[in-house]
Parts: structure tokens; C-alpha cells; sequence
């Protein structure tokens, strides 16, 4: 199977002065056709830069990006706007009152990308497809004429996914698309959006920090720390045997209903600065419990640990 | 055990052009010294009204139309609520970068409240609040004491809070949602120190959050909300075993946990009512999947299921 997504050593730096931020180093991986991956890490990692460079409003410094066999990441992001694969990598934002224009009614909203990317369209033809979305996101019709502030957030939420389904993408990005909405709200969701990946067949970059939502609907999943991907693999793989210590850090500081602080790594200090990186230590080291004097001599390299488990760290499986 | 905090019926409206909405009704909960009780519920519950109600500083609309609220033992009048605000009882607020003054250096802040509750003044005010600072974790003190909040990473201004929080040594301590908008693991060693300082000194905290499991990490006891009204309240380990009511049921069964897969996520139907007008007796009833004609038909009951197990319903699990 080929992949969907297929991106090598990617890079994004950023001028501080006379010096460099490197927000995103160094990134590689692959997302099959109807695949779900998940990539998680703290503000700061460089989830989002990274994700823009995906959908290409942001130009990698290094690193190439093939989208179904094309090589993207070469267009100037001012030109992909124009490319048909425009419309195939799609978005839904985090915040869905923030996302939405507030002057445009939820059928404005939705058929906003579909008049840019789709089309010729007649009135009639472009109303049944705007209300065909809403039904495939259960928005009843009688909202459509509604503005963003007559809607609750799980109704916004349902509008900000219809308009990403719109011009049919094959990839859609997912950047914590439930964390603003109540957990009452937030189960309907995501089995919605579960729903339609596995109907519609288009993957999903499912970009959160909650790590139990990451569990629940993708596939594989993605560690990612300032800058670099520290471990990726199945979800079973990761959450069942995390090898990097950030990993189990982040695994450990869930909160789960069945309640007590059990044994739980505890991290100190702030993460290292993003400028200039040393390029000889682990980006993790400092901060890791676990850290040796080599970590901060050698950058470890990504490592297979069977099947699709890859983790960058010296010490993986040394202690469990 | 003496309570030391006591809310006693409390309801409250707030009067606005739209109607007066009935914003809590009957609220009652107790806190007692060293406590820690999460208070929990969907956005527009009343978690964080109730908690405004306690320090004092509702909305000019809000009107409390019945109960009292005590604190050790006295009761709490808008007079005797400046002097104890900030000396015997503090409030962390959930964002830190608008709650903290942006255009004053983070250890002035900290200063301005130890001048104002404890007396103190000068370099003494200067080293108590560097002492703070050294106090929440903040790596070089002495340095940090003169940075803005926006030199500051989130954590970092949630630590600041509550080193503003924690100055005058408070007997209560009201965290509104803490951590919301921080990493997992900035959560994690933020509520930590939360609870290393509320253990070291005896202090009791009231910990509102919408995050079920947070609450049950952290609290020793549990009150959950929904619409103005508290609906039940339990020890933490005694609510997650035996909820008794059925809303308390369901957000436990929609929450996301680690041995759950997705089809058995329950979504819970419906939501909140408009609290302006007639409400049923049970806000919760025309959600709720044990409705029967009795739950419009009685006031809402008050009942003892266990030791310290209470809850709000005519029909409980």
C-alpha cells in the first residue's frame, strides 16, 4: 500500500536575531490512505508548525512532503492555494467560535471552501450538497441559517467539520477539534468523526494532548518533542509499552477515572530552549528521569523495536 | 471534624434583561480544614458562580435570594469579605496571562499582596515574596521576581497564581479550573504543588474543574453539579462505585478513560436548560433516562444513600 502522506526529514527554522529557532527538525513518517495518527506533545514542540507546513501555508526549510505520490512541499505555499491538492488536505480548527466567521451563517461557512475549491455550482446544486453535509454531521437543516453565536460548541464544532468534508479531502488535520467542548458533547463527536473516516475512507492527522482521546480514535501515534518525534507506533504499541521516558512521563500524568496517583513519573525543570539546540544532546535531557551523561554527548537516533515501534532514545527497553 | 466553610441553601439569580436566570438553588456543601473537595459539572453548571458567591465577588447583576455562607462558623457578610479576600481565603483563576497584571513585574504583584494582608513592607516584602517564588518551584527565583507575565510560560504564570494564592498562608484555597489550557504534564506538576502546599499547611481546597478525572486524582470528596443545582455529593472513591444520581452516572460513562473503547462512550442527550422561567423540580429531568411522572411531581428530595453520600433525586440509581 502506498502512503497517503509521506514526509522526509522535514525542517522549519526560525530567525531569532542573529540566532535560530529550530521549531520542527528533522521529521519524517507516513500516513496510509484512511489511516488515523495521532501527534501529540506540549505547546511548544512544534505540533503546529509542523502542521502548517502540512497544509502548506508554511514553506519547510528542508525536507520534502509527497502527498499521493506528488512531491508538495516544493510548491510556494502562495502558489499550492491555486493546485488542485488544495482542496484534498483539509482542516478542522481547534477553537470552533474562534474558526468561524462570525458574519456568515453555518450555510455561508460551508459553502464558502466549496465555492474556492468545487464547482461551477448553481443554486440548487450547491444547496443540496451544503445540505448534504450538514447530514452527514447531523446539523439539522432548520440551523443552516443560523450565525456562529446562535449555535452551542458542539453544534459549531459540527459546522467546522462539515465545511473541512466539503471539497472531499483525502487528508483531514484534526488540531484538537473536541477541547473545547464539554464532555457530554465531546462523545458524540468523536464517535462521529470516527464514523465518518471509516465511511468516507479519508485519514486523519489528529493533532491533541489528550492522550485518552488519541487512544479512542486513531490508529498509530506520534510523540512528538521540541522539534523531533520521539516515539511513534501503533497505539497498542505506545500506550501499552512506551520505551521513551517522555512517553511514559506523558502516559503516567493522565488523570483516569480510576483515580489514585499510582506510580507516576514526575518531571522537573522547563523543556530546553528551541534556539540553537545543541545538535550532540537529546533534546529531552535535563528534564528526563532517567538521563545518562552519553544523552547529552550523542543525539540518539530513531530505532526500531519490532513491528512499527520506533522510539529515539538510548535507554529504550533498557529500563522498563 | 468542624467544617470550615459551610454553604448553607444557597441560591442566587442573576437579574438581567432577559429575565432573571436562576444561576444556583439550594446549593448546599461543606468544607472541612485540610479538605480537598472537587466540584464538578458541564460549562454553565454553576461551578465557578458558586465559587464567585464564596470569595464574594459576583457579578453586580447577581442577587443571593436565600442561604448563607459560613466561614468558621461565622457567617460571611460583604463587609468581613475584604479583610479575609486574599489573607484567609484565595482564588486561582483559570487563565493565568488575564488574571495576572500585565504591566506589573510578577514579584511586585506578589509585594502588593503581603503589604496589603500582612503588614509587611520593604525588602521584607521583597525576600517574602522571593521566598514565594523559590516556594512554587520557579528556577532563579531572585531574577523571575522582576519578569512580566509575558516573559512567562503558561505554567510558569500558573505558578506565580499561585504563589498570589498562597502568600498570606489562606485557610481555603478556591483553584477554578487550574490547569485548564496547560500540558498534561505542566497539569500534573502544577497540582502537585498544589496539593504538597495545601498538606503542608493544613489548607483546605475547593478544586473546580470540568475534567472528571482530575477531580477524582485529586479530591477527597466529590460534589458534582448540573444546572444551578448540586445533584450529588460523595467521597471520591464511594461516587465512582456507587453513583447515585443519574446524571452522575452518565458523566462518568462519557468521560474518555484508558479501558474504554469508543462505542462505550454513553453521550449524554440533551442540554442544559434555560435557567430564565419555570424550571421542573429536577433541572435534569427532561435529560435524564429514569424520568418518571413522579420527578415533576414531588420538590426536588434530599437523600441520604450512604455515609456522607447525598444526592438530589426522586429516583436515584
Amino acid at each position: 500500500m502506498t502512503a497517503l502522506l509521506d514526509v522526509a526529514g522535514l525542517c522549519r527554522r526560525f530567525p531569532v536575531g542573529k540566532r535560530t529557532l529550530h521549531a520542527v527538525d528533522g521529521v519524517s513518517f507516513d500516513i496510509a490512505p484512511g489511516e488515523a495518527v495521532g501527534l501529540v506533545g506540549e505547546s511548544g514542540c512544534g505540533k503546529s508548525t509542523l502542521v502548517r507546513m502540512l497544509t502548506r501555508v508554511l514553506d519547510p526549510s528542508e525536507g520534502s512532503i509527497h502527498f499521493d505520490g506528488r512531491e508538495i512541499g516544493q510548491t510556494a505555499a502562495a502558489r499550492f492555494t491555486r493546485t488542485p491538492d488544495r482542496a484534498l488536505i483539509q482542516m478542522v480548527f481547534q477553537d470552533p467560535t474562534d474558526s468561524l466567521n462570525p458574519r456568515f451563517t453555518a450555510f455561508d461557512c460551508i459553502a464558502d471552501p466549496l465555492l474556492r475549491l468545487k464547482g461551477p455550482w448553481t443554486r440548487d446544486s450547491l444547496a443540496t450538497r451544503v445540505h448534504e453535509l450538514a447530514g452527514m454531521v447531523g446539523l439539522p437543516v432548520p440551523l443552516l441559517g443560523r450565525f456562529p453565536h446562535q449555535l452551542s460548541g458542539g453544534q459549531k464544532a459540527r459546522v467546522g467539520i462539515a465545511r473541512a468534508l466539503g471539497p472531499e479531502p483525502r487528508l483531514l488535520i484534526l488540531d484538537e477539534p473536541t477541547s473545547a467542548l464539554d464532555v457530554s458533547v465531546q462523545a458524540v463527536v468523536l464517535r462521529m468523526l470516527d464514523e465518518l473516516r471509516h465511511r468516507l475512507g479519508v485519514s486523519y492527522l489528529f493533532v491533541s494532548h489528550d492522550l485518552n482521546v488519541v487512544r479512542l480514535l486513531c490508529d498509530r501515534v506520534m510523540v512528538m518533542y521540541l522539534g523531533k518525534l520521539v516515539e511513534t507506533g501503533t497505539v497498542a504499541e505506545v500506550f501499552d509499552h512506551p520505551a521513551h521516558p517522555y512517553t511514559r512521563a506523558l502516559l503516567s500524568a493522565i488523570p483516569g477515572l480510576e483515580g489514585t496517583l499510582g506510580e507516576r513519573v514526575r518531571l522537573t525543570g522547563e523543556p530546553r530552549s528551541p534556539i540553537d539546540p545543541s545538535p550532540n544532546a537529546c533534546r529531552f535531557h535535563g528534564r528526563c528521569p532517567i538521563g545518562e551523561h552519553r544523552c547529552a554527548e550523542h543525539m540518539p537516533v530513531p530505532q526500531d523495536l519490532g513491528g512499527r515501534h520506533r522510539v529515539a532514545c538510548h535507554l529504550a527497553g533498557g529500563t522498563p | 471534624m468542624s467544617a470550615l466553610l459551610e454553604i448553607d441553601d444557597l441560591s442566587l439569580d442573576f437579574r438581567t434583561r432577559g429575565g432573571t436566570i436562576r444561576a444556583l438553588e439550594q446549593v448546599s456543601l461543606s468544607v472541612a480544614a485540610g479538605e480537598t473537595v472537587g466540584v464538578v459539572g458541564e460549562s454553565g453548571s454553576g461551578k465557578s458562580v458558586l465559587s464567585f458567591a464564596v470569595m464574594g465577588i459576583s457579578d453586580a447583576a447577581a442577587r443571593v435570594t436565600a442561604g448563607q455562607i459560613r466561614f468558621e462558623g461565622r457567617e460571611l457578610h460583604a463587609a468581613d469579605l475584604a479583610s479575609l479576600r486574599g489573607a484567609q481565603m484565595a482564588m486561582i483563576f483559570q487563565n493565568p496571562r488575564v488574571a495576572l497584571n500585565p504591566i506589573r513585574a510578577v514579584g511586585k504583584q506578589i509585594e502588593d499582596v503581603l503589604r496589603r494582608h500582612a503588614g509587611v513592607s520593604g525588602a521584607e516584602a521583597r525576600s517574602r515574596a522571593i521566598e514565594m517564588l523559590a516556594k512554587v518551584r520557579i528556577p532563579d527565583p531572585e531574577r523571575r521576581a522582576a519578569a512580566y507575565p509575558f516573559e512567562m510560560s503558561g505554567g510558569m504564570c500558573q505558578r506565580v497564581m499561585i504563589a498570589l494564592a498562597l502568600a498570606c498562608s489562606p485557610k481555603l484555597l478556591i483553584a477554578d479550573e487550574p490547569t485548564t489550557g496547560l500540558d498534561v504534564t505542566t497539569q500534573a506538576a502544577i497540582m502537585d504543588l498544589i496539593g504538597d502546599l495545601a498538606h503542608e499547611t493544613g489548607m483546605s481546597t475547593i478544586l473546580i474543574t470540568h475534567d472528571l478525572g482530575l477531580a477524582a486524582q485529586r479530591s477527597d470528596r466529590i460534589a458534582v453539579m448540573h444546572a444551578g443545582h448540586l445533584v450529588e455529593v460523595a467521597a471520591t472513591a464511594d461516587l465512582f462505585d456507587r453513583p447515585a444520581h443519574p446524571y452522575t452516572r452518565k458523566l462518568i460513562a462519557t468521560t474518555p478513560r484508558p479501558s474504554v473503547g469508543l462505542t462505550d462512550l454513553e453521550p449524554i442527550p440533551g442540554s442544559l436548560p434555560d435557567l430564565r422561567g419555570v424550571l421542573p423540580p429536577c433541572r435534569y429531568a427532561r435529560r435524564c433516562e429514569r424520568y418518571e411522572a413522579i420527578c415533576e411531581a414531588v420538590p426536588l428530595p434530599r437523600i441520604e444513600v450512604g455515609h456522607a453520600h447525598v444526592v438530589h433525586c426522586a429516583r436515584p440509581l
